[in-house]
């Protein structure tokens, strides 16, 4: 939601990114501020999966150049882990499997610690227990999910539930969902969207990369973003998703091409 | 590879140092008369003697094994020192009594005896250079009729049952190291338990080897009777030095009727420094006999160090029903190379194995698993599970695995399991992304890997090894 009194928490301007020397952000500007939704749309390839890993940090990518405030520090000054305990969350599109690795303990041990960060009690065990199985109701999860290894075996909805989970105890200041809709059936989206939607505050933002507009029907952004070629290239209200859905991505790429050449 | 993990796997070796204790040694080489030599200084009975010589008779018509997968240059068994003993300076009737700078040793090492023995209520038989120098709680198992002393002493106090079992379950001639070990054992840990009797506390050996050049050859023999119970301890650290240390173990363990013998090792000797210069060279032989109907031999193994590991613990299960584990995680880092495994030889009537290996390999180490499960063709009935899990950490690194299935009687049933996984960058990422660095991120992959092993460690022990598996891998992380 948009809020009058607002803190800016994020700015973005001219971000230039590369992997293995191929350049794939060629100049994005974005500013995000405290209670917003922001959807970035745009087909496979068009750098919004990149966005996302290089705010948070992924050693593969390399920025070339640009800045990013983050809540007023440059973001680049701190290792991936300073970014998540400052308040930076990326919930990932393939959430990686660390077999022998408790979820209980890998859970406790990254809450324990953003808690340590900002100087907040630390919980043992048996609190921690309560604690997650508490917010476990809100995604509708299983309590077995604990004793699991952490993503190992897990479905797609199954790791992407346990994604929002993450969300759910590390209270990020900035959310990063990089494709949390794909592979969701629908029950499976509207749980992953509600649990979304409970943890929006006004002091907190959300960036949505998506493909679809599937997931806005749940969660209704403030802002659309279109991205092709590593830049955006249209920006809308909520509407702008449903264009799309209607006219499809060549829609916007040809509108911007018409008005480039006019 | 990421600055993170080449930081994380580099880590110096922590118990570098040298105590300064006068040490009596050997002059270098060897031939009948350094053997004579050490079985005079320690006033062997003739029997042990043509024990020795009848080894070294057959050690010099020997080669030495040439199929381990490890690459080290030719030792020269002639430029080591066959015998060091730390020169006593008077006898010793307490721990009070012992040598300042060994308690001092022991304190760097963050073994401190005195704590360690009342806080973790174990029986510690110190083992410095090859002879026992203190022995504690030798009083209190006396009570209970278990004997635990070096086995020097048990030749002269119990001489009948080490005659009785030693060489009976690793005979002279079995290999080239044992045989070796066989001719110049300087000494090592003797353990009774006798029928009936469960060991009322876990025993524990810390081995240190500490004079430069100077060949470890300790020599191990637990014996439990029938329906006996114990579990065994062995910690091993070493200082640092350039030259390589060769290092031939022998171990031997006899279960009887209903007899369970557990033996734990956590090893970080020296392992040679980040180029591959010096470390030890341990060259170990155990083995376990499961003589008697439902008995049980158990090995757990941490190797952490070394610069070369060959080393595999084995049982073979005579006795029907009687049952062999096996619980190992190998790590190798730098330029440190392992080949290790076990054998389990099935003879007996229902006889059943586990095995449970969990190799890591990090910097440009060589990590191989070598094992053998045997059914023999009386085994009727006979189990076994083999599960193998390698890790990569980098991309300088191998991993090998060598099974070797031998089955002939057609009622056993044999299970193979293997993976290979890696930390990667990905993962690390990951946890990155949640706030935790790569230390934290390492240790505990690499403890949730080893898990089913660590559970297999005695509680303090158990301890130690997360220890030194987070020592071995952690580092400044940038």
């Amino acid at each position: 939601m948009i809020y009058p009194d607002s803190k800016s928490l994020l700015e973005v301007r001219g971000l230039r990114a590369t992997v293995n020397g191929i350049e794939i952000l060629k100049g994005i500007d974005l500013t995000v501020r405290s209670g917003e939704v922001h959807a970035i749309m745009g087909t496979n390839g068009s750098g919004k999966s990149t966005f996302a890993k290089v705010l948070a940090g992924h050693a593969a990518y390399e920025v070339a150049g640009g800045t990013v405030l983050f809540e007023g520090r440059n973001l680049f000054e701190l290792a991936p882990e300073e970014r998540a305990r400052a308040g930076v969350f990326l919930a990932f599109q393939y959430p990686i499997e660390i077999p022998g690795v408790a979820n209980n303990q890998f859970l406790r041990l990254t809450y324990n610690t953003v808690q340590a960060q900002r100087g907040k009690d630390e919980l043992d065990p048996l609190e921690f227990d309560d604690f997650v199985r508490e917010k476990m109701k809100m995604l509708e999860m299983s309590p077995d999910f604990l004793d699991r290894s952490v993503n190992a075996g897990f479905s797609g909805g199954e790791k992407k539930r346990n994604e929002i989970l993450q969300m759910a105890l590390l209270e990020p200041r900035l959310a990063i969902l990089d494709e949390t809709d794909s592979g969701l059936d629908i029950d499976a989206l509207r749980i992953v969207a509600n649990g979304v939607n409970q943890l929006a505050t006004r002091d907190n933002a959300t960036i949505l990369v998506t493909h679809y507009q599937r997931l806005l029907n749940y969660i209704v952004p403030d802002y659309v973003h279109v991205m092709e070629s590593g830049r955006i290239i249209k920006t809308g209200g909520k509407q702008l998703a449903l264009d799309l859905e209607t006219h499809g991505y060549d829609w916007v790429s040809i509108e911007q091409r018409a008005a480039a050449g006019a | 590879m990421s600055a993170v993990l080449q930081n994380l796997v580099n880590q110096p070796y922590r118990h570098g140092f040298v105590t300064e204790i006068e040490s009596d040694v050997a002059p270098k080489g060897l031939n009948e008369n350094t053997i004579r030599m050490i079985s005079a200084k320690k006033n062997e009975p003739e029997w042990l003697l043509e024990f020795r010589l009848k080894a070294y008779q057959q050690w010099i018509t020997m080669q030495e094994p040439q199929w381990p997968n490890v690459k080290y240059p030719k030792i020269d068994f002639q430029a080591i020192s066959y015998y060091s003993a730390p020169k006593p300076r008077k006898k010793l009737g307490s721990m009070d009594e012992v040598d300042p700078e060994l308690l001092r040793t022991f304190e760097k090492l963050g073994v401190p005896m005195h704590e360690r023995a009342a806080l973790a209520g174990v029986a510690v038989d110190v083992i410095f250079d090859s002879v026992s120098v203190a022995t504690t709680y030798k009083q209190k198992l006396a009570e209970v009729g278990i004997i635990f002393g070096s086995i020097s002493e048990a030749v002269h106090t119990h001489p009948d049952l080490v005659k009785q079992y030693l060489g009976t379950v690793v005979p002279v001639g079995d290999n080239y190291y044992a045989t070796l070990n066989s001719a110049v054992f300087t000494d090592g840990s003797f353990c009774f338990i006798p029928k009936g009797v469960k060991c009322p506390m876990d025993l524990s050996t810390y081995f240190r080897i500490n004079t430069e050049a100077s060949g470890q050859f300790e020599r191990t023999l637990i014996i439990a009777e029938e329906g006996a119970s114990v579990s065994y301890l062995e910690g091993c650290t070493a200082p640092r030095f350039d030259t390589n240390q060769l290092h031939a173990a022998v171990v031997e363990l006899v279960a009887l009727d209903n007899a369970d013998i557990k033996y734990s090792t956590v090893q970080n000797w020296y392992a040679g420094d980040e180029n591959g210069v010096g470390g030890i060279f341990n060259f170990v032989t155990k083995r376990g006999l499961a003589k008697g109907i439902n008995s049980r031999i158990s090995w757990t193994q941490v190797e952490t160090g070394s610069a070369i590991t060959w080393k595999y613990p084995s049982c073979v299960l005579q006795g029907d029903n009687s049952v062999g584990e096996f619980y190992s995680v190998a790590v190798t880092n730098n330029h440190q190379q392992a080949d290790t495994g076990t054998k389990m030889i099935h003879i007996g009537k229902n006889t059943r194995s586990t095995i449970v290996s969990k190799g890591i390999s990090a910097g440009h180490s060589n990590n191989s698993y070598r094992g053998l499960v045997r059914i023999a063709p009386t085994a009727a009935g006979a189990r076994n599970y083999s599960q193998c899990d390698s890790m990569l950490v980098g991309d300088q690194c191998s991993a090998s695995t060598f099974p070797y299935i031998q089955v002939r009687n057609n009622s056993a049933i044999v299970e193979h399991e293997a993976s290979t996984s890696k930390i990667g960058e990905d993962q690390l990422f990951y946890f990155a992304q949640r706030g935790i660095g790569g230390e934290a991120a390492v240790s505990m992959i690499i403890n949730g890997f080893c898990k089913d092993v660590f559970q297999q460690l005695p509680m303090e022990f158990a301890v130690e090894a997360t220890k030194l598996l987070g020592l071995k891998l952690e580092g400044s992380v940038g």
